[in-house]
């Protein structure tokens, strides 16, 4: 125990009564309601039943939302991880305006995804500001259709560029926040022994940020297979995406059950990723710093 | 002012037993000190007292009254904490008053106090300003100030010196003396430095692994330890033990030690022979001849350590090794020879096995 | 060794990949202010004045006089507002208890509060949508306060724990012995040392509240908050609509990070790793 638990020790009731409010809200709001939704997905009329999810399956949009919603976090999280590693070097390497920089970069963490979903279709749009730089520059002639609904691929990337844009912030902080936790020494010990910069970062930063690079990976890809209003801010009626349906289900066609068929699925897709992350990324003990 | 008595108090955290049955009594008035090294206790039993730990047995009285069940806020005592815990949302103004504004003080009484207190530590000048703004031994004068204010029945002090640094805690040192004895307050003053002890308290209670080995003014725990554990602790440099055998000669107590064998006084050690003891002698009662002579203990100089106003002499008589002191002129070389005489009044026998000291 | 090359990266690079960097994340935020103080013939305009000519409030006007978006903006006030509140009422005790205690349940709480942010908002939102109606919060203020209370819970827990364990216990131990019981001495010495984290806290709770989109959409028709409504009209809105929309969602969540950029970094950072 720590030398404030020992010293706290009299008081042994009290932890229980101040944490007892929030386990309520918990069990209330969060254990109570994925109970429901397993009900509401898996039950019609007292019966346990696979109907609702058959009719989500049939669904003539599943087949898409189900492809783009895996396709986005398959590229969003790598390219993304990439950048935030770089944007996490760059403070590291405390530059001068550092600060600033650290401001900048962690800004999109105040920014709602219907908003920047909003802000990048205003770039991307026929008369947006993209094709407005891009002619001035020369580079094309004519404004080009970036968010062509028949084009799968263009609009697949307009979304990845605004979801990496609004969300790398999030793995950004934690992996700054876990290269700071490691010493100088490693790194100018590899660099003693002839390590360049780019083997020093694959062979001793990265094998350190293990740990930070687990935490946020986890986080991200749950974040990720929630994708929602980015999609529609940016593709319309073009994409959708495995949330779209949900909401969709749930306020268009008044499904409860249907919506909570897709709540399921996104949930397990969920987990069973996190599960996979912490089980291949696995530290073990012996090769823990400390 | 209040009297203290523990009793039979033992804490225990997970399976170790931080305070093992402690027996201490304080009387009204007097300064008492806790000493011993890092793990030894004295600030869990601080604690247990002020009543931020629970007792797992035994009781505690301040003043007569039981105070064991009572929270810290009713046992009437007032505690300087070794961080100083000053408030820094406050200004020192503010904090030395804080005591007195929970007992419902009237205004007027609390700006006199709070004045008074101030002066006393010489911080009147200090009162508006925040604890950020001061340096680290100002920040402790403020501790002080708040803890007198209140004019509690005891007061507590964990380690007050320690983050100072060394000019100034000699300093501090002083002037706390001189306050406490001024101020005629019932105090427990723990440390584990024995300079501070021996300079500061009326009685020092000497502790080690949980349990009180030896409670004493500070002269007789100085010279008169307990056992090795506290003649090694007290004192700088420690005390020298040697293994001793004393013997009868033709009616003489004799002692052996490595390094040769010297006539004690008679009466001192009668009861003692024939036995094989630890002689404890201090650096300063052992003396130093150039030439051999009778009852000398021949050795070998190793180390000369001038101290400015005496030398310290690290010498080897046969296997053993000790440290003498000698006059500041005295300066013999390395790897000479001396001859030590080691005064019989002042050597203490203790035990072997027990490392207790045997009353001749 | 190649000792040549001074640095494989020289420093200047650095600066020029960061700056890179730092525009990118600027230039989009940069682009909807403009638009959304331009003109209507500008936002409508090809090519797009990326330096303003002129500034105008028409736009803004525009989609603030459009229905239902003044409503929905102090619906998101309140809604935001009611979880500030829960939130922190809730959460901080707890957050006390994991600083201040080692019970055993602490480290069963600490994970529990944590594996939460494995649950997406989706699971949430749908069964509580069809049990909110049956307890008559459908379509209401408390309700989605509710939802976004639930969402913020774990972080206020988390960054509250992190907040009091920075507090030292000494000095909650030294007001105890002068005069004060527990409750005492938190209110009158921990709490306002407590109260710059537990603002920044609260700040990054109302972000959350006002950004959050599912849940409200799912949860509202009438009493949308902001971006229900704008999700809701966003297929048949205008330009100016859009590009109005996108910056007042934005701007005052910009405005409360500038605000609590010193505990930003302190907050995630301890929060998340």
């Amino acid at each position: 125990m720590t030398a404030t638990a020992r010293r706290l020790r009299r008081w042994e009731g009290l932890p229980y009564w101040l944490i007892l409010p929030t386990v309520a809200y918990l069990a209330l709001f969060f254990a109570w309601p994925t109970v429901q939704a397993f009900q509401l997905a898996f039950r019609e009329d007292d019966a346990w039943t696979l109907a609702h999810f058959r009719t989500m399956v049939n669904d003539a949009a599943f087949g898409d939302a189900l492809r783009f919603t895996l396709l986005l976090v398959v590229v969003i999280v790598p390219l993304q991880f990439v950048v935030a590693l770089g944007m996490a070097l760059l403070v590291n390497a405390k530059l001068r305006g550092r600060g600033l920089f650290l401001y900048v970069f962690l800004l999109p963490l105040a920014i709602s995804d219907l908003a920047a979903g909003i802000v990048w279709s205003a770039i991307f749009t026929e008369f947006g500001y993209l094709n407005t730089i891009l002619e001035g520059l020369g580079i094309i002639d004519r404004p080009y259709l970036w968010l062509d609904p028949q084009n799968q691929g263009l609009l697949l990337m307009t979304v990845v560029a605004a979801e990496i844009w609004r969300s790398t912030a999030l793995v950004a902080i934690i992996l700054i926040a876990g290269l700071q936790g490691i010493p100088r020494d490693y790194s100018e010990a590899a660099e003693v022994f002839g390590a360049g910069f780019f083997q020093r970062v694959r062979h001793v930063i990265i094998p350190m940020l293990k740990p930070s690079i687990q935490v946020a990976l986890v986080l991200r890809v749950i974040l990720a297979f929630e994708v929602f209003a980015t999609v529609i801010a940016i593709t319309g009626a073009g994409e959708t995406v495995l949330a779209e349906e949900a909401w969709r289900w749930k306020t268009s066609y008044f499904d409860d059950s249907v919506a909570a068929a897709y709540a399921v699925l996104i949930l397990v897709l969920s987990l069973v990723s996190a599960g996979l992350i912490l089980r291949l990324l696995r530290t073990p003990r012996e090769q823990m710093a400390r | 002012m209040a009297a203290v008595r523990f009793e039979g108090v033992r804490k225990t955290f997970g399976k170790v037993a931080a305070v093992d049955g402690v027996n201490l009594e304080v009387t009204d008035g007097e300064f008492v000190v806790l000493l011993g090294p890092s793990g030894c206790g004295k600030t869990t039993l601080l604690r247990c007292l002020a009543g931020l730990e629970r007792l797992d047995e035994g009781r505690g009285f301040i003043g007569g009254r039981d105070v064991t069940e009572l929270p810290p806020r009713a046992r009437k005592l007032a505690m300087v904490f070794q961080s100083y815990a000053v408030f820094p949302h406050m200004r020192v103004f503010d904090n030395i008053a804080f005591g007195l504004r929970m007992q419902k003080v009237k205004k007027p009484v609390i700006a006199e106090r709070v004045d008074a207190c101030a002066q006393l530590l010489h911080i009147e000048d200090l009162l508006d300003r925040y604890p950020a703004q001061l340096s680290g031994g100002q920040r402790q004068r403020v501790a002080v100030a708040r803890a007198l204010a209140p004019k509690a029945d005891v007061l507590l002090m964990d380690e007050p010196l320690s983050n100072l640094d060394a000019l100034l805690r000699l300093e501090m040192r002083a002037e706390l003396k001189a306050l406490l004895q001024h101020l005629d307050l019932t105090a427990i003053y723990v440390t584990h430095d024995q300079v501070e002890a021996l300079s500061m308290g009326d009685r020092i209670a000497v502790m080690n692994a949980g349990r009180i080995v030896q409670v004493g003014t500070p002269l007789v725990v100085y010279d008169d330890p307990a056992d090795t554990f506290v003649g090694g602790f007290i004192g700088s440099p420690p005390m020298n033990f040697l293994q001793a055998e004393v013997s009868l000669d033709a009616g003489s107590p004799v002692v052996q030690v490595s390094g040769g064998r010297f006539r004690l006084t008679a009466g001192r050690a009668d009861p003692l022979a024939p036995r094989k003891l630890v002689l404890g002698i201090r650096a300063e009662a052992i003396e130093v001849e150039g030439d051999p002579g009778e009852d000398l203990v021949a050795a070998t100089v190793l180390v000369v350590e001038p101290l400015g106003s005496h030398n310290l002499l690290t010498v080897r008589a046969g296997s053993d090794v000790l440290k003498v002191s000698t006059p500041a002129d005295f300066f013999p070389r390395p790897d000479s020879e001396v001859w030590l005489r080691i005064v019989p009044d002042r050597i203490r026998w203790l035990d072997r096995e027990t490392g207790k000291a045997v009353s001749p | 060794m190649s000792r040549g090359r001074h640095r494989v990266l020289p420093r200047a690079l650095l600066y020029v990949a960061a700056v890179l960097l730092a525009l990118w994340v600027l230039a989009p935020i940069y682009f909807i202010t403009i638009g959304a103080f331009s003109t209507s013939e500008a936002v409508y305009g090809y090519p797009k004045q990326l330096i303003p000519r002129d500034v105008s409030t028409e736009t803004l006007s525009f989609f603030l006089h459009s229905a239902g978006v003044v409503d929905s903006l102090k619906t998101s006030v309140y809604v935001a507002g009611i979880t500030i509140v829960l939130a922190l009422g809730i959460g901080t005790p707890a957050g006390y208890a994991l600083a201040r205690f080692a019970f055993r349940a602490g480290d069963a709480f600490r994970l529990t509060v944590v594996a939460t942010r494995a649950f997406p908002i989706v699971i949430l939102s749908i069964p509580l949508a069809v049990m909110f109606i049956r307890w008559g919060l459908d379509d209401t203020v408390l309700g989605v306060a509710i939802v976004h209370t639930a969402l913020a819970l774990p972080f206020v827990v988390l960054v509250t724990s992190s907040v009091f364990a920075g507090i030292s216990l000494e000095l909650e131990e030294a007001a105890m012995t002068l005069g004060c019981n527990r409750a005492q001495a938190v209110r009158r010495i921990v709490l306002p040392l407590a109260l710059p984290g537990l603002a920044a806290a609260a700040i990054f709770t109302f972000v959350v509240s006002w950004n959050e989109v599912f849940a409200a959409s799912i949860l509202t028709l009438q009493n949308r908050t902001l971006p229900a409504q704008v999700l809701a009209a966003l297929d048949q809105s205008s330009l100016p609509y859009r590009f109005a929309g996108g910056f007042v969602l934005l701007a005052p969540s910009l405005l409360v990070i500038l605000v609590i950029r010193k505990y930003l970094f302190n907050m995630w950072g301890r929060v998340v790793t």
